[in-house]
């Protein structure tokens, strides 16, 4: 029980962040018309892209010697890349089509 | 001084995702907000490859390693997103969301075997487990995986490739291979040593496992559900990332889309009038529940309407309903629909279009296919809103619509989709239905509508239908 506590006290910057954004997420799209749930859905996509500067910072510490970290590695970088730019690029498509006539 | 700027980036990525974020639930600044995101994307990332430091001050390595990888994903990425056609959209969706899920897992194990490497059993017992630290890495690796997984199978539903299956007692075997990938999981963080750290690799093969199995049943047409809820799974996956290395705009940005993803989840069900539980479960046994009631055959006869004869009534209606759906979708006839449209106001008919919050696969698909074609915004209608001109109006055209006109989501309770509010399109003086073949819908099943007495089939391509009215309509 004092190992949790501990470990809630350590982290409790970490914990703060995670109760937050949880709000913040619920918050800011509670009012988002369905036309836009593609949309939203696939930039929200892109955004958990953010998962690749983990995938860097793998990458960045792997030894040279260590060629699973490294094979491992860098299969993640070009994953996550392919979840950002990817992601990013078929919102901006997806959006460009939603552009009002002059 | 170089963490200071590097705190600095992650600040800048954390607010531009929440802005992001919500600009992009707004119309008029959806496009802009995505830009936005991608922006704090790209300073985040830029960061991260120069400024980041470890705990022992140790800068980042294996730079050709690391801009080898980002410039496959992104030509890669770039063009695979700049080639997908509007109506696979849906899928690429699904593919990408693949990706994060799997980079997720990937930085899992590689953390896993920087972990226990070099480590034996008197090691691990002096240093101590760090039961915290594996923990994240296990979440992480489960949860990656599983949306992984699941997104592969959805992505390969969509796109045809991936049939619906599902075993007897399917339901319960998934419970208890969830069970006990969190059985061992508990296991591994409490007696981890150096004997049994392959159980790290049995838990990645039972979650690809769930993931498969937990998307396989559900039906094609729920599948954006699905899609949304993976993609708040990649969500969370991400943030155990930021966890691990205690880097908050991984937190912020995986947490974000973790919670905005379940709600968005939440909103798309409500769209359909069916609770999430509902889409995950009800899939089971859609089948066998079709039966009573509604035996194919039984319906009777259907009634078909010749091109000339839709080209005199369309012509001469005063108000005309057009609703599209996912065939006109596959026949690529939003082009030739907003040809046929602006024909028939030439005319001085009326034209609207009826937009079911789930027409197509995903929310907002028939919107955005549309809007490609030029269709004006004031042109398209919402469910509500069409739902009360179908009395005041002459002719529906349903262009590859099923589900979304069914009456049996009014009328028969035992029908999976029951409970689901339809476009009324009985209302209305006529009723046309182009389809394909008098094959049942996505959801799997009939459609009595399609016998009902005001309603006449007109068979054939969308796109190739609608070219050959529009010529119809011209000779007139």
């Amino acid at each position: 029980m004092e190992n949790i506590l501990n470990w809630i006290t350590e982290h409790q910057q970490i914990i703060y962040i995670v109760v937050l954004m949880v709000f913040v997420g619920i918050e800011i799209i509670g009012r988002v018309p369905s036309v836009l749930h593609t949309p939203l859905m696939s930039g929200a996509n892109a955004i958990h892209g953010v998962v690749i500067i983990g995938a860097i910072i793998v990458m960045g510490k792997a030894e040279h010697d260590n060629y699973i970290a490294l094979i491992l590695g860098f299969l993640a970088v070009v994953l996550g890349t392919l979840n950002v730019v990817g992601g990013f690029v078929v919102t901006d498509r997806m959006l460009e089509m939603f552009k009002k006539k002059k | 001084m170089e963490l200071n700027i590097l705190t600095i980036c992650y600040l800048i990525g954390s607010i531009t995702f929440i802005l992001g974020l919500k600009m992009l639930s707004n119309p008029a600044t959806a496009r802009k907000g995505n830009l936005v995101a991608a922006g704090g994307m790209t300073i985040a990332i830029i960061g991260t490859i120069f400024l980041y430091k470890d705990e022992a001050g140790q800068k980042l390595h294996n730079y050709i390693w690391i801009f080898g990888g980002l410039a496959v994903g992104t030509i890669v990425g770039v063009m695979a997103a700049k080639k997908v056609k509007m109506t696979a959209m849906p899928e690429m969706v699904s593919l990408f969301n693949g990706m994060g899920g799997a980079c997720a897992a990937l930085i899992s194990i590689v953390e896993f075997n920087h972990l226990t490497s070099g480590k034996n059993e008197i090691d691990l017992y002096l240093t101590g487990i760090p039961h915290g630290q594996l923990l994240i890495i296990l979440l992480g690796l489960i949860i990656g995986s599983v949306s992984f997984a699941g997104s592969m199978i959805a992505w390969g539903k969509l796109n045809g490739s991936v049939k619906d299956f599902s075993f007897p007692g399917q339901h319960i075997f998934n419970i208890v291979l969830l069970l006990l990938i969190v059985g061992l999981a508990t296991f591994l963080v409490i007696n981890l040593n150096g004997s049994n750290a392959f159980v790290f690799y049995i838990i990645l093969a039972l979650s690809l496992l769930y993931g498969t199995l937990f998307v396989f049943p559900i039906g094609g047409a729920d599948m954006p559900v699905v899609i949304s809820l993976l993609n708040s799974f990649t969500g969370v996956a991400a943030a155990c990332g930021g966890f691990l290395y205690d880097n908050k705009v991984m937190l912020t940005g995986g947490i974000l889309v973790g919670a905005a993803g379940t709600l968005l989840t939440i909103l798309m069900c409500k769209a359909m009038n069916r609770s999430l539980a509902n889409v995950l479960i009800g899939s089971f046994g859609a089948k066998k529940v079709a039966g009573p009631g509604a035996a194919p055959g039984e319906q009777g006869a259907y009634k078909e309407i010749s091109l000339s004869d839709t080209a005199v009534v369309m012509s001469y209606a005063s108000k005309v309903i057009i609703v599209p759906g996912y065939g006109l979708a596959v026949a690529q006839a939003q082009h030739a629909c907003h040809e046929l449209e602006k024909m028939l106001e030439e005319k001085g008919v009326s034209v609207k279009y009826a937009i079911h919050p789930v027409a197509g696969r995903m929310p907002g698909h028939m919107n955005v296919l549309l809007a490609e074609a030029d269709v004006s915004y004031d042109k398209l209608e919402e469910m509500e809103q069409a739902n009360e001109e179908f009395s005041s109006t002459d002719v529906v055209l349903i262009l590859g619509a099923n589900d979304v006109v069914n009456p049996a989501a009014k009328s028969d309770p035992s029908s999976p989709i029951y409970g689901m509010p339809i476009l009324d399109v009985e209302l209305a003086k006529t009723v046309i239905v182009n389809k394909r073949s008098m094959k049942p819908g996505y959801a799997g099943i009939e459609n009595d509508l399609f016998f009902r007495p005001k309603t006449s089939m007109l068979f054939g391509d969308a796109k190739k239908v609608l070219q050959d009215l529009i010529a119809e309509i011209k000779s007139l």
